[in-house]
């Protein structure tokens, strides 16, 4: 099994829990987050002052699968959250060793 | 200053009523710059409002009235003869109201007046020290200025014959010259020019600001110090100064930053109320659409000053309260109208230079006497107790360090991480489950 991460631009969230869905996946996490990347932030003006804004607004999802899955979901999770423009943020995935459903006790693939 | 004179029960009756509109800033104040600062430290910055109404009210009834309104010394403060309020029973008059009636409203202006510097340190003065700096300050400050020109034998009333009904001298210019000065004194916040720094909480900063308006209708019209003509021009004025303020701040931000925020167009309606302050028994109405537009546009471009001058005037009480004041305290100077003030006209009435001439020199003296005495005083207490917290306090936050609790607790994890009996509050880290549950219940 993988751990997929993925960190969005918050307004792209419905667009990616569509394809999520149509891919079939049952279960997501979501969480506020921010950051940056390479680019680095950006400059905002509030009251009369110029800011460098370095750590941006995020989104953070967490989906779990199957090792065969993974790559496919990855693609769907990057083509639904592209924007073409700066900062539409990463995705990841590493090995998960052990899944466990908290109410049935079931384990593995079967816990997904 | 008691006569003969009787009391007025209509005079009575709306100075009262007024005196407790101007308690009502006070919580308005705290938390229209409560809203203002970051979430670690909003709690300390309702505190130093707060706190202001209990310690000037003490100092007033102990020595402050009599200093700002005893019998006059040359003009320059008032003896110490009513200290304590001696010998000011039920019959004493002030003018048509009863001297406790007046003395109740002045000491709502010293309280907002010493609460209005907190903005200019946000996050970063320690407790004990604002306690002793606002003792200090309006005994040093405050008191001789009132009675400059709110006390009619003091020397701007009754030798420079100043226009200033609410204070634009003795409540802003003086209040933004002595925040400038504390401003200096403690330093830039950590993190000044680098991190945002947002509000926190817009909707309080509203809600102040809310207050505010509404508090200052007592005031500017209760400065009249009757019930008539010149309270309601005074009443008229402040709601159109303060919708003026508005309009002036919110264009100047469309044209500069191209956003109209919340946050400016209620600093507007200060800036706007500012400026009304002391021309508000001054100028009619359409006098004070123009003080109003302008003490909005220039609060609104002086705010940005301070990111260039580099110095860290936080919530903006020089930007806002110095230059409003100074806007509005000129500028009867130049729209005062003979149909307002009964004689004194300004330069746009056919007065000539005379009456602006008088203004500025008022504005000068007390802007340069807040400046420098403020600046004194900090220096000193910055010397005797420290003014200033540690680095580590400062980034945590003073809410926690200071007053051992938090503005919201919304997860519920706050116990645990705050005061903790028989160990200094700082070095208090997050602490083992089980203390956290010991201190829950512990009576």
């Amino acid at each position: 099994m993988r751990l997929i991460t993925a960190v969005i631009k918050p307004f792209k969230l419905d667009d990616v829990k569509a394809a999520l869905e149509a891919f079939g996946v049952h279960g997501l996490t979501v969480s506020e987050a921010s950051g940056f990347g390479r680019q680095a932030g950006h400059t905002e003006v509030y009251r009369g002052a110029e800011y460098q804004v370095d750590l941006v607004p995020k989104l953070r999802l967490e989906v779990v699968c199957d090792d065969d899955d993974a790559d496919d979901l990855i693609e769907a999770i990057a083509s639904a959250a592209r924007t073409g423009k700066i900062g539409d943020g990463k995705v990841w995935s590493v090995p998960v060793e052990a899944v466990v459903r908290v109410r049935t006790g079931e384990r593995g693939s079967a816990a997904l | 200053m008691p006569n003969s004179a009787a009391i007025n029960a209509g005079d009575t009756a709306w100075v009262l009523v007024s005196a407790a509109l101007v308690m009502l800033m006070i919580p308005g104040l705290a938390l229209f710059y409560g809203g203002m600062v970051r979430v670690k430290s909003a709690l300390n910055m309702l505190m130093m409002s707060v706190t202001c109404l209990a310690v000037v009210t003490v100092v007033w009834v102990l020595y402050g009235y009599s200093l700002a309104f005893g019998p006059d010394a040359g003009g320059v403060i008032g003896t110490l003869r009513d200290a304590g309020f001696s010998g000011i029973g039920t019959h004493a008059v002030t003018g048509s109201i009863p001297t406790l009636a007046f003395a109740a409203f002045q000491l709502m202006f010293a309280a907002i007046t010493a609460a209005l510097l907190s903005g200019s340190i946000a996050d970063r003065a320690k407790f004990g020290s604002w306690i002793v700096f606002v003792i200090a300050w309006v005994t040093v400050v405050y008191f001789p200025v009132a009675h400059w020109v709110f006390d009619p034998s003091g020397w701007i009333s009754a030798h420079l014959h100043v226009l200033d009904l609410a204070g634009g001298t003795v409540v802003e210019i003086n209040s933004g010259a002595s925040g400038l000065a504390l401003a200096l004194v403690l330093g830039r916040r950590l993190g000044f020019k680098r991190d945002p720094m947002r509000p926190h909480s817009i909707p309080l900063v509203v809600m102040g600001a809310g207050l505010l308006w509404f508090g200052w209708f007592g005031f500017n019209a209760g400065s009249a110090l009757a019930s008539g003509g010149l309270a309601s021009v005074a009443f008229i004025n402040t709601q159109v100064a303060g919708a003026a303020g508005v309009l002036g701040w919110l264009g100047v931000e469309l044209r500069r930053d191209k956003h109209a925020t919340t946050l400016g167009a209620v600093s507007g309606a200060v800036a706007g109320l500012v400026g009304i302050t002391p021309a508000c028994g001054s100028v009619n109405p359409l006098g004070a659409l123009v003080i109003g537009l302008l003490a909005g546009v220039a609060a609104a471009y002086a705010v940005g000053l301070k990111f260039r001058l580099g110095y860290d005037d936080s919530l903006d009480v020089a930007g806002v309260h110095g230059v409003g004041g100074l806007v509005g305290t000129l500028l009867i100077g130049v729209l005062a109208t003979a149909a307002v003030t009964g004689g004194a006209r300004g330069l746009f009435y056919g007065g000539g230079f005379d009456q602006l001439g008088r203004q500025a020199l008022a504005a000068v003296v007390v802007g340069a006497y807040a400046f420098a005495m403020s600046w004194l005083l900090a220096k000193g207490i910055d010397r005797w107790l420290g003014f200033r917290v540690s680095r580590d306090d400062e980034l945590a936050g003073l809410d926690l360090i200071i007053h051992g609790e938090t503005a919201y607790d919304i997860a519920g994890h706050t116990a645990g991480v705050g005061h903790r009996i028989g160990q200094s509050v700082s070095s208090s880290q997050a602490v083992p489950e089980q203390d956290a549950a010991s201190a829950k219940i512990r009576p």
